[in-house]
C-alpha cells in the first residue's frame, strides 16, 4: 500500500510540531524517519497511524483519503517504543488480541494456528504461554511485531523499534526485521534517532529537523550528497574548517575542493575523518599530531593544523604515527557549504 | 533491607540502646493510643455478657440501622465507583482545558468537615434550601430520608476511587489503550480487556476504603438524616443514640460490628497493597499528598 | 472540539462533570449563597460572637496541640517503621491506618471509655490530678487519634527513599548521629513533614464524630466550631449555622491551598535531591 502525506501540519503546546510535511512512501518500501528528538518524527508516524489527527493536510493510503479514518479502522500495525504489550495477557494472547476483537470473525482454531505461525515467524516458538514480564527485551520487541502483523496491516509502523535494546541485540534484530520485511513485502515506516540504524535498515531515509523534511533519499544519496551542514553532521562525525571559495573551488591549506554552486567568499568545509589521510611528506594541510587513538579497524589521529583549529582523521592501521609527529593532512574529498 | 545490617557500617540511629528505647517508646504509645481503643470496644461490648450483646445486636432498631447502612453502601459505593472510573478515564486518557481544576474539585470533599457537608446539603434539599419548596410541593423526600443519607455519603467519599486510579493510570500512560485501539478494539473492549485488568487491584482498594467510609460516616449523615430512630439511623448514628441513652453496652455492641469492619478493611488493605495497590502500599488510606494528582503531566507525546 | 484518538471522552467527562456538579459543587455553592445572603453586618455579628470566637479558639488550640503531638510521635513512628526491623513491625505498620478505617463515632466512644474518670486510663490519670475526658485535653486526644496517619504516611515514603549516601557522606565528614539527623535528615524530611502537618491540622479543624463524645461540649470551654454549627441547626437557626459553617469552609479552602503549595514545594525539593 502506497502512503502519501500532503502538507501535513500539527502543532502542540510543546515543541514536537510538524510544519507542512509532504512525503510519498511507495508500496513495499521500508522507510526511516530520522531526526533528533523534537524533530516531529514520532508525531508524523502517529499521524500516519491515526494516533494523532493532523491540524491540516491529508494522508492517503493508496488512493483512499485516510486522514479522518480512526486508528481502529485504519488497518495499521503499530509497534510502540516500549512495546505496550498487555502485561496481563500471555504472549499468545497478546498476538491473538487483534484477531479476537476484529470485525472479521475467526474461529478459535484459526486464531491459534495463526498465532503459532506468527510465533514461528518471529522465532518465539514455545514461548506463547509466557507473560511479557517473563521474556527478554528483544523477545518483547518481536512479540510486539507479531501482534502488529497479526491483523494483516496495510502498513507497518514502528516507533524507535530498537531504542530500548542492547547494542548487539539491536544489530541482530535490525537484520532480522529487514528479512521479515523482504519476506512479507509490507510497506514499513519506522522512526529512529540513530543514523546508523536508519542507514543499515531502510530503503530510503527521510531526515527531519524542527518539523520539516530537510532531505530524503536512499542511504547512498544522503550519505554522498548531504544537502546541508545539518544533514552532514547528523549522519556522522565531521571536521569543520573555515575556507574561502573562489571560482567554484574552496581552498584549505595546499588542497582545493570543488564547491559547485557555492558563492565566492567565506565558506565552511565539512570533512569526514575517513576522507582525510596522513602523510609525513607531501601536500595538504600542515599539522602536528596531538593524540593517536587505536581501534580494531584503524587509528584515529587528533591533529592540530598549523593554521589553527583541530582535525580528526581515520587512517589505516599500518600508518605510523605518534603524538608530536609533524606532517600533512591530505584531503581526499569534502563538502563545502556557504558560511 | 536490614537483615544484614550487622555486616554493614551502621546508619545513624543504629546504636542498640537508642534503637531499643525508641522502639519500646513507640510500641508503648501505639499500644495505649491505637490498640487500647480497639480492645476497649470489645471489652465494653461484652461487659454485661453474651446475652446482652446478642440482644443489643438483634434489637429491631439496631437491625434496621444495620440494614440502612448496608443499603446506603450498596447504592453509594457502586455509583461512586462508576464516577471514579469515569473521572480517571477522562483525566488520564485525554488532555482538556480545566483538567487540573477538575482534579482539585474532586479532591475538595477530603478537606471539608463532614458537618459542613451536611449543612451544605441542607441548603440544597432542606425546606430553607434551594430546592426545598419545590421538593415539598411534589412531596419528594430527600432530607431526613435515604436519598439524603446516600447523597451525603457520596459527597464525603467522592474522591476515594478516583484518587486511587488517577495516579496509577497516569503512570501507566496511554500506550496500552492506543495499542488495543490500533489493533481494532472498541472503546468498551479496550476498557474491559486491557485497562480494567491492569487497574483492578487499585480499583478494589478504592472500593474497600470507600465502603469503610460510607458505612462509618457520622458527621455529614447526622445532619441530613434527622436521626429518626428505627427509620433514618445508620449504625454510627445508632451508636450515638444508644450511648446518649446510657445503653453503653448496646452502643459498644453496635460499635464492635463497625470495629470488625475496620479491622477487615485494614486486612484487605494490607492484602491489596501486596498486590501493588495503594501506590506501593505507602500511602494513607483516606488522604495523602499526591503530587501525581495535583500536577498531572500534560504531555501526550512520547519521545519524538 | 478536537477529535480524539481514544474513545469515551464525552461519556466519561460528561459523567464526571455531572457527578461533581451535583454532589460537590451544588451543595457548597448553596452554602456559600446562603451565607452570602446574610449581608455583611449580620454575618459579622454571628461569626464574631463571643461563643463563635471561643469555639474557634478551642478548635484551633486543640488542633495545634494534637498536631504537635503527632509531629513528634508520627516522625518517631515512621522512623521506627522504616529504619528498624523488629517482631510485629508489619502489624504496627497496618495499625497506623486504623484511625482512618475506624468510624469516628466508634473512635469517639472508645476514647471516651478509656479516658473518662472511671475508665482504664482516666482512673489512673485522675489519681495524679489530670482529667482528660470532657476537657480540651480530651479534644486533643480525639484529634490526635484521627489525624495521626497523615503525618506517618507522608513522612514514611520520604524516609524510605532517603539516599543512604547522604548519611554516609555526612558520616565520612565526621558528623555525629544527632548532628546528621538535625542537619541532613530533618531538612530533607521537612517538606513532607510540613505537608503532613498541614493535612493533619486541617483534618483536626474539621473533625466532629470522634470529638463530641469526649469533649464535654461546654460552650466557651470545650465546644468546637463544628459542634457549634450542629447546635445552631438543632436550634433551627439556619442563618447562624450557614455563617459558622462558611467559616469552616473558608478555613478548609485556605488549608487546601496551603497544603497544595507545601506539596508542590515538597515535590520540587525531592526532585532536586
Amino acid at each position: 500500500m502506497k502512503i502519501s502525506l500532503d502538507t501535513v501540519v500539527k502543532t502542540f503546546d510543546t515543541f514536537r510540531a510538524v510544519h507542512g510535511v509532504s512525503l510519498e512512501i511507495e508500496s513495499g518500501e521500508l522507510v526511516a524517519l530520522l531526526g533528533p528528538s523534537g524533530s516531529g518524527k514520532t508525531t508524523i508516524l502517529r499521524m500516519v497511524a491515526g494516533l494523532e489527527y493532523a491540524d491540516s493536510g491529508k494522508i492517503y493510503f493508496g488512493a483512499e483519503d485516510a486522514t479522518d479514518i480512526p486508528v481502529r479502522d485504519r488497518g495499521v500495525g503499530f509497534v510502540f517504543q516500549h512495546y505496550a504489550l498487555f502485561p496481563h495477557m500471555t504472549v499468545a494472547e497478546n498476538i491473538a488480541f487483534g484477531m479476537k476483537v476484529s470485525k472479521v470473525k475467526r474461529g478459535k482454531q484459526e486464531i491459534a494456528a495463526r498465532v503459532a505461525d506468527l510465533l514461528r515467524l518471529v522465532k518465539l516458538d514455545g514461548l506463547g504461554e509466557r507473560f511479557p514480564s517473563q521474556i527478554s527485551g528483544g523477545q518483547r520487541q518481536r512479540v510486539a511485531l507479531a501482534r502488529a502483523l497479526a491483523v494483516d496491516p496495510k502498513v507497518l509502523l514502528l516507533d524507535e523499534p530498537f531504542g530500548a535494546l542492547d547494542a548487539n541485540v539491536r544489530r541482530d534484530l535490525r537484520r532480522w526485521l529487514r528479512e521479515i520485511h523482504d519476506e512479507l513485502g509490507i510497506t514499513t515506516l519506522f522512526v529512529t534517532h540513530d543514523q546508523e540504524e536508519a542507514l543499515d535498515l531502510a530503503d530510503r531515509v527521510v531526515i527531519l529537523k524542527d518539523g520539516k523534511i530537510v532531505q530524503q533519499g536512499t542511504p547512498e544519496e544522503v550519505c554522498r550528497e548531504p544537502n546541508s551542514p545539518f544533514v552532514m553532521s547528523f549522519l556522522g562525525d565531521t571536521n569543520r574548517l573555515p575556507a574561502t571559495v573562489a571560482n567554484g573551488e574552496a581552498r584549505i591549506g595546499d588542497a582545493t575542493l570543488p564547491a559547485p554552486g557555492v558563492a565566492d567568499g567565506r565558506a565552511e568545509v565539512f570533512l569526514r575523518p575517513g576522507d582525510l589521510d596522513w602523510a609525513v611528506e607531501g601536500s595538504g594541510v600542515a599539522a602536528k599530531i596531538l593524540r593517536v587513538i587505536d581501534h580494531p579497524g584503524g587509528r584515529r589521529l587528533l591533529v592540530a593544523p598549523k593554521d589553527g583549529g583541530a582535525l580528526e582523521l581515520d587512517v589505516a592501521p599500518e600508518i605510523r604515527a605518534r603524538a608530536g609527529d609533524e606532517g600533512y593532512v591530505a584531503v581526499r574529498r569534502g563538502r563545502v557549504f556557504a558560511a | 533491607m536490614s537483615a544484614s545490617t550487622d555486616r554493614k557500617p551502621p546508619r545513624i540511629g543504629e546504636q542498640p540502646a537508642f534503637r531499643r528505647a525508641l522502639i519500646a517508646t513507640v510500641l508503648v504509645v501505639t499500644a495505649f493510643f491505637i490498640v487500647a481503643p480497639l480492645i476497649v470496644i470489645g471489652m465494653e461490648a461484652f461487659s454485661q455478657g453474651w446475652a446482652v450483646y446478642a440482644a443489643a445486636i438483634s434489637d429491631a432498631d439496631t437491625r434496621h440501622a444495620i440494614m440502612l447502612t448496608v443499603v446506603t453502601a450498596l447504592i453509594a459505593v457502586p455509583v461512586n465507583t462508576a464516577f471514579g472510573v469515569a473521572a480517571a478515564w477522562a483525566i488520564t486518557k485525554f488532555d482538556f482545558w480545566g483538567r487540573r481544576l477538575l482534579l482539585v474539585v474532586i479532591e475538595i470533599p477530603f478537606s471539608i468537615s463532614p458537618i459542613v457537608a451536611g449543612v451544605a446539603y441542607l441548603f440544597v434539599y432542606g425546606l430553607q434550601g434551594l430546592f426545598g419548596p419545590l421538593l415539598q410541593a411534589h412531596d419528594i423526600k430527600i432530607l431526613f430520608a435515604l436519598p439524603g443519607i446516600v447523597l451525603a455519603s457520596m459527597f464525603v467519599t467522592a474522591p476515594f476511587v478516583a484518587r486511587e486510579l488517577i495516579p496509577l493510570m497516569q503512570a501507566q500512560g496511554r500506550d496500552l489503550e492506543e495499542a488495543a485501539t490500533s489493533l481494532g478494539a472498541s472503546g468498551w473492549r479496550t476498557f474491559f480487556s486491557v485497562t480494567l485488568p491492569n487497574i483492578r487491584w487499585a480499583l478494589l482498594y478504592g472500593v474497600v476504603l470507600c465502603n469503610a467510609r460510607v458505612m462509618g460516616e457520622f458527621g455529614a449523615v447526622s445532619v441530613v438524616s434527622g436521626n429518626i430512630r428505627g427509620q433514618t439511623n445508620t449504625m454510627p448514628l445508632h451508636i450515638e443514640l444508644l450511648y446518649h441513652d446510657y445503653q453503653t453496652a448496646g452502643a459498644f455492641a453496635v460499635a464492635s460490628i463497625l470495629a470488625v469492619l475496620a479491622v477487615v478493611t485494614l486486612v484487605a488493605k494490607v492484602l491489596l497493597e501486596r498486590q501493588g495497590a495503594g501506590r506501593g502500599g505507602r500511602h494513607p488510606a483516606l488522604a495523602t499528598p499526591q503530587p501525581a494528582m495535583t500536577a498531572p503531566k500534560l504531555a501526550t507525546e512520547k519521545s519524538t | 472540539m478536537k477529535r480524539r484518538v481514544l474513545p469515551g471522552l464525552h461519556l466519561t467527562l460528561g459523567l464526571t462533570l455531572l457527578y461533581v456538579s451535583i454532589i460537590v459543587v451544588l451543595p457548597l455553592g448553596a452554602l456559600v449563597y446562603k451565607a452570602a445572603s446574610l449581608g455583611f453586618v449580620d454575618y459579622w455579628r454571628i461569626v464574631s460572637s463571643g461563643r463563635s470566637v471561643a469555639s474557634y479558639r478551642v478548635t484551633v488550640l486543640c488542633a495545634l496541640g494534637a498536631t504537635a503531638f503527632n509531629l513528634i510521635f508520627g516522625v518517631a513512628l515512621a522512623w521506627v517503621l522504616v529504619r528498624y526491623r523488629f517482631p510485629g513491625r508489619r502489624f504496627v505498620d497496618a495499625l497506623v491506618d486504623l484511625p482512618f478505617a475506624l468510624p469516628t463515632a466508634v473512635a469517639g466512644i472508645a476514647l471516651t471509655a478509656l479516658f473518662a474518670p472511671n475508665g482504664w486510663f482516666g482512673a489512673y490519670l485522675a489519681g495524679i490530678g489530670v482529667q482528660v475526658a470532657y476537657t480540651p485535653l480530651g479534644i486533643m486526644v480525639a484529634m490526635a487519634f484521627t489525624s495521626l496517619p497523615f503525618i506517618v504516611r507522608t513522612v514514611q515514603p520520604v524516609l524510605e527513599d532517603l539516599d543512604p549516601a547522604l548519611e554516609e557522606a555526612a558520616q565520612s565528614l565526621g558528623g555525629s548521629d544527632s548532628i546528621i539527623f538535625r542537619k541532613v535528615v530533618l531538612p530533607l524530611l521537612t517538606p513532607a513533614l510540613l505537608a503532613g502537618v498541614s493535612l493533619a491540622f486541617a483534618r483536626s479543624l474539621g473533625e466532629f464524630g470522634a470529638i463530641i463524645f469526649i469533649a464535654g461540649n461546654q460552650p466557651f470551654q470545650t465546644e468546637i466550631t463544628a459542634l457549634l454549627t450542629f447546635i445552631r441547626l438543632e436550634e433551627y437557626d439556619y442563618q447562624a449555622a450557614a455563617a459558622v459553617a462558611s467559616v469552616l469552609l473558608i478555613t478548609a479552602f485556605v488549608m487546601l491551598a496551603v497544603t497544595n503549595l507545601l506539596q508542590a514545594r515538597a515535590l520540587r525539593y525531592t526532585q532536586r535531591a
